[in-house]
């Protein structure tokens, strides 16, 4: 798989003419392009949260640079009648308010496309296969600011109303998503914004005429659900959770989680009477620090976490291992970014699934859950602490920058059904009734040992927690067969947490010859190339989802099932294959095909589809 | 010792006896200054009265981070990864801030690999006792210089340290310790001293003990030697400790002594030598400290004390009891606030 961008396909009722007598209707993309640090970012939500209030399923796209104020930046909106909510690699409707890409950006669009654009730019100078619409920004954003150093942001909101009228946008539930943009305290800001939209609307009625074939229409498929960024539904999983320690170190793009959750737990976690905390933040001097506070924190016996991006997961490895080694819970939320390197920090990519699944140095192994939609990421990081505690190890929280940063339609947040999980743990009067313990001894069978917290009232309560050899009573012990006999026992516990973590969830139909795994965000374009095999191609496929390592039975059973498997990876290497290759015998590796993507982007059906079509000489 | 009948056992404040405060038989060197300090720690926690369960014993890695199996059996240990026993001591107290917690360090765990995590404990005046078994070399891995080697020191294999120490007490008087102690391993009066101070501290303590390595460090042209400890360690002052729960009463004699009160009602009692020494002036402290530096001395005592500053613990306003045993209904807000947040994003 090429990582270079190709040409846009052209969907037929486009191609040709640019007088479509076919509206496409609820069904296209919308594309901003401005400068970052220009306020453009309210703009686009508010756009895109009309839609969403008109009932029409949505996805926004945020690309924008590793910068503060001055680069060029994207935001894609997806308008679904379908409810797909992953990428949609073509652009159908184009709004160019930067001089720096435009021309390029106008290159780009496929025939009859539709282009808003600053008129002095002259874009329609370019080609003749494009729906054209200039607007004078410059000229309409003076009337409605008259404070000069206001009007590079108030001038955004004049292309809300511009495509407010040409796709016909309900104005009311635009003014609406305006306001709540806005928020109670800057009722003065939403006005002075207010005005531009108006401006630009009343622009367009009077000087554009519509030629192009897009149409947001109201449905009703929104209903009580929610646009969330992913981080922000982690942090709220963490909250719900219980987490009481969290230790971090900012990096993109994984900042934005922890300081929601620092946020959330200021207005949730102080306790009315004193107003002190239950919890406690700090943020670290770095990575090393970051996970090795949460370490010392989750064997003192607090729910801790510590969130990150792939270059922090590399400086974590040692302290991995330790926590492996000494069975100690944490959680390790890890937000993807493009690696290797520093790489692109503000793209997505799922870079660290091998590095999650098996960092650190000897032999060790850690539990990963997949998350790959907004209520995925606030169930799961609650099972991550569950886990985490009942299996006494570090568990990771595999997100992507797609899932974390970009806006997502979601369910609401569903209340936690089950108490919060502590896993074995010895209290005073347990030792009273045991007489002791042995910290690393199987009494159960399945691997998982007892432990004490520090400060536990009780003579027998202490054990010394080492990094180094130690036998069953947590001694120092360079004794081969207690060196085997503990690493037999760690996958033991690691057998037994393989069938108490989220199993995949599958979609089959009989006599599908062609199977699909995935897991994360690739799940969004996995399934939508699924329907376009069968509805393009007649070609029939299943698919899996895998939502967890260690990988369920299920996996081999439907590998199984199958002739061929493709696994999707947006990675260059293969890393979901790679680590089913470790886990699988080699029949069924032998079915596997892979798909790759690793150009930065999130990853789109058609490019999935491609791939297959091309693979299955289709 | 002789055969005459056991004197009736002696117990602390707690009614526990000496032996509730030792641990396992230590595997370093005959002779190894780390041993010494080891039954200082035993001798202090027990004359405190400190609870055992109420311990946790952090380290790093090296020589110096094995001790904490040797003292305090009864209490829980970490033997975590090397230089960053810092970060885990922190951890664990955000977890439990009701744990006294020491940590045992070497030369090469806090100034070298470990020297980041180090200055920021310091920033944050996390309370707990760090301890620098400082020997100038690394032993375990057979007598490589270490960052706190003074220019001039030479190794057994002839090799002369050029590059200029790390020197720990002045880091932490410069950000943010608020107990800046040095002493030697064997100064058992003035280390005893020294040690019960910090238990007595509230805030973080940072004792630099010269602990001589027998095996690598201990011979002529070694600057951590007992040799060359006996010539050169030059004390600040005289050191009594006076516990806050004894019933003695402390007299001084009006410029000769300086009486330090700490945070439990102890006092620490500062007997004139040379000079009368105040180590509550930061200024004073760096400027004895660059002085016998320039001397060739090593000043041994307590250099620094600051008993105003928050700690991080207390900085953080965390409800009273530990946050690791907290109940599930005050660590997971109620459905009504779930509604709320789902609301906000709808």
């Amino acid at each position: 798989m090429h990582a270079t961008p190709t040409v846009p396909s052209v969907p037929a009722e486009q191609s040709g003419s640019l007088h479509a007598k076919e509206r496409v209707i609820n069904d296209f993309s919308i594309q901003v392009a401005t400068v970052n640090g220009s306020g453009s970012q309210t703009a686009n939500n508010v756009l895109m949260r009309t839609i969403f209030q008109m009932g029409v399923p949505v996805s926004g796209k945020n690309l924008f640079p590793s910068n503060i104020a001055g680069l060029p930046t994207w935001f894609t909106i997806r308008a679904s009648k379908e409810g797909y909510i992953g990428r949609k690699k073509e652009i159908d409707f184009f709004v160019a308010m930067n001089a720096e890409t435009a021309q390029e950006d106008t290159l780009k669009l496929a025939p009859g496309s539709a282009l808003v654009y600053d008129e002095p730019l002259k874009l329609n100078e370019l080609r003749s296969d494009l729906h054209f619409y200039p607007v004078p920004f410059d000229k309409l954003v003076g009337p409605v600011c008259p404070e000069a150093k206001l009007r590079k942001l108030v001038k955004n909101m004049i292309y809300d109303g511009v495509v407010a009228q040409l796709l016909g946008l309900d104005l009311e539930e635009m003014r609406k998503a305006l306001f709540k943009q806005f928020g109670t305290k800057k009722k003065k800001a939403a006005e002075l914004n207010w005005g531009a939209v108006a401006a630009g609307k009343e622009y367009a009625e009077k000087n554009l005429t519509k030629t192009d074939p897009f149409r947001i229409e109201p449905m009703d498929r929104t209903g009580g659900k929610l646009i969330i960024e992913g981080n922000t539904a982690a942090a709220l999983g963490c909250l719900f959770a219980g987490v009481t320690v969290l230790t971090w170190y900012p990096i993109t793009p994984s900042s934005t989680l922890a300081e929601a959750l620092i946020s959330y737990l200021g207005r949730f976690r102080r306790e009315a009477e004193s107003g002190k905390g239950t919890y406690a933040v700090v943020q670290a001097e770095d990575e090393l620090a970051a996970v090795g506070m949460a370490i010392g924190a989750g064997w003192a016996g607090a729910r801790s976490m510590t969130c990150t991006s792939g270059p922090g997961v590399s400086l974590m490895s040692e302290f991995i291992g330790l926590a492996y080694y000494a069975e100690i819970p944490t959680v390790i939320i890890d937000v993807q970014r493009v690696g290797p390197s520093t790489g692109l920090p503000t793209r997505t990519m799922q870079g660290d699934i091998m590095s999650n699944a098996l960092l650190s140095h000897g032999d060790s192994k850690h539990p990963v859950l997949f998350p790959s939609s907004p209520e995925e990421c606030f169930t799961m990081a609650q099972e991550c602490f569950d886990l985490a505690e009942r299996f006494q190890t570090p568990v990771f929280m595999n997100m992507d920058l797609d899932l974390g940063m970009n806006n997502w339609m979601s369910d609401a947040l569903p209340y936690p059904e089950q108490p919060i999980a502590r896993g074995k743990v010895l209290t005073a009067e347990d030792l009273n009734r045991l007489g002791g313990f042995a910290r690393y001894k199987d009494v159960d069978g399945d691997g998982v040992t007892y432990r004490t917290l520090p400060g536990t009232k009780h003579l027998q309560a202490a054990y010394f927690t080492r990094g180094t050899g130690h036998n069953e009573k947590a001694v120092y012990s360079e004794r081969e067969d207690d060196w085997i006999q503990n690493m037999d026992r760690l996958t033991r516990k690691f057998e037994t947490l393989r069938h108490s973590i989220s199993p995949p969830l599958m979609r089959e139909q009989p006599g599908a010859k062609i199977g699909l795994v995935s897991c994360g965000t690739s799940r969004w374009a996995m399934e939508e190339s699924s329907d376009q095999l069968s509805r393009e191609y007649g070609t029939e496929t299943n698919w899996l989802r895998l939502r967890a390592y260690p990988f369920s039975d299920e996996l081999a059973a439907f590998i199984e099932r199958h002739e061929r498997v493709y696994v999707i990876d947006q990675n260059r290497d293969a890393q979901l294959l790679g680590l089913m290759r470790l886990d699988l015998d080699p029949a069924r590796v032998a079915k596997l095909r892979s798909v790759r993507y690793y150009g930065g982007m999130p990853l789109d059906a058609r490019t999935v589809t491609d791939e297959i079509v091309m693979q299955e000489g289709l | 010792m002789s055969a005459a009948p056991a004197p009736p056992k002696k117990t602390n404040r707690i009614g526990l006896e000496v032996l509730n405060y030792r641990g396992g038989k230590t595997t370093l060197c005959a002779g190894c200054g780390h041993n010494s300090i080891t039954e200082r720690l035993i001798e202090a926690f027990w004359e405190m009265g400190v609870e055992p369960q109420q311990v946790a014993k952090m380290s790093g890695i090296g020589c110096s981070s094995k001790t904490p199996a040797y003292f305090l059996s009864q209490s829980h240990g970490f033997n975590a990864v090397h230089g960053r026993a810092p970060a885990v001591a922190t951890g664990a107290l955000l977890g439990n801030h009701q744990l006294r917690c020491v940590v045992v360090s070497g030369d090469g765990d806090t100034a070298s690999i470990g020297l980041g995590q180090f200055m920021h404990m310091l920033r944050r005046n996390v309370p707990l006792i760090y301890i620098i078994e400082n020997n100038g070399v690394y032993g375990l891995t057979k007598g490589q210089f270490s960052a706190t080697a003074d220019v001039g020191a030479k190794l057994k294999t002839g090799t002369v340290n050029e590059l200029p120490p790390i020197d720990c007490c002045l880091a932490g008087i410069e950000l943010g310790a608020t107990l800046v102690a040095r002493s030697f391993s064997g100064d058992k009066r003035q280390l005893s001293a020294i040690l019960k101070a910090s238990i007595a501290h509230n805030g973080l303590s940072v004792i630099d003990i010269v602990s001589p390595c027998v095996t690598f460090n201990d011979h002529e042209g070694s600057t951590k030697s007992y040799a060359y400890m006996k010539d050169h360690e030059e004390p600040l002052h005289d050191l009594d400790f006076v516990p806050g729960f004894s019933d003695i009463e402390v007299e001084i004699e009006e410029g000769e002594s300086r009486v330090v009160e700490l945070h439990d009602g102890s006092k620490l009692v500062l007997h004139k030598l040379e000079h009368d020494y105040d180590p509550t002036s930061k200024i004073h402290a760096l400027e004895v400290l660059h002085e016998s530096t320039r001397r060739n001395e090593v000043l041994t005592g307590i250099i620094y004390v600051d008993r105003g500053k928050p700690t991080l613990t207390e900085m953080l306003d965390v409800v009273d009891e530990p946050l690791a045993t907290l109940a599930e209904r005050r660590v997971r807000p109620s459905r009504e606030v779930l509604e709320q947040i789902n609301e906000e994003f709808r």
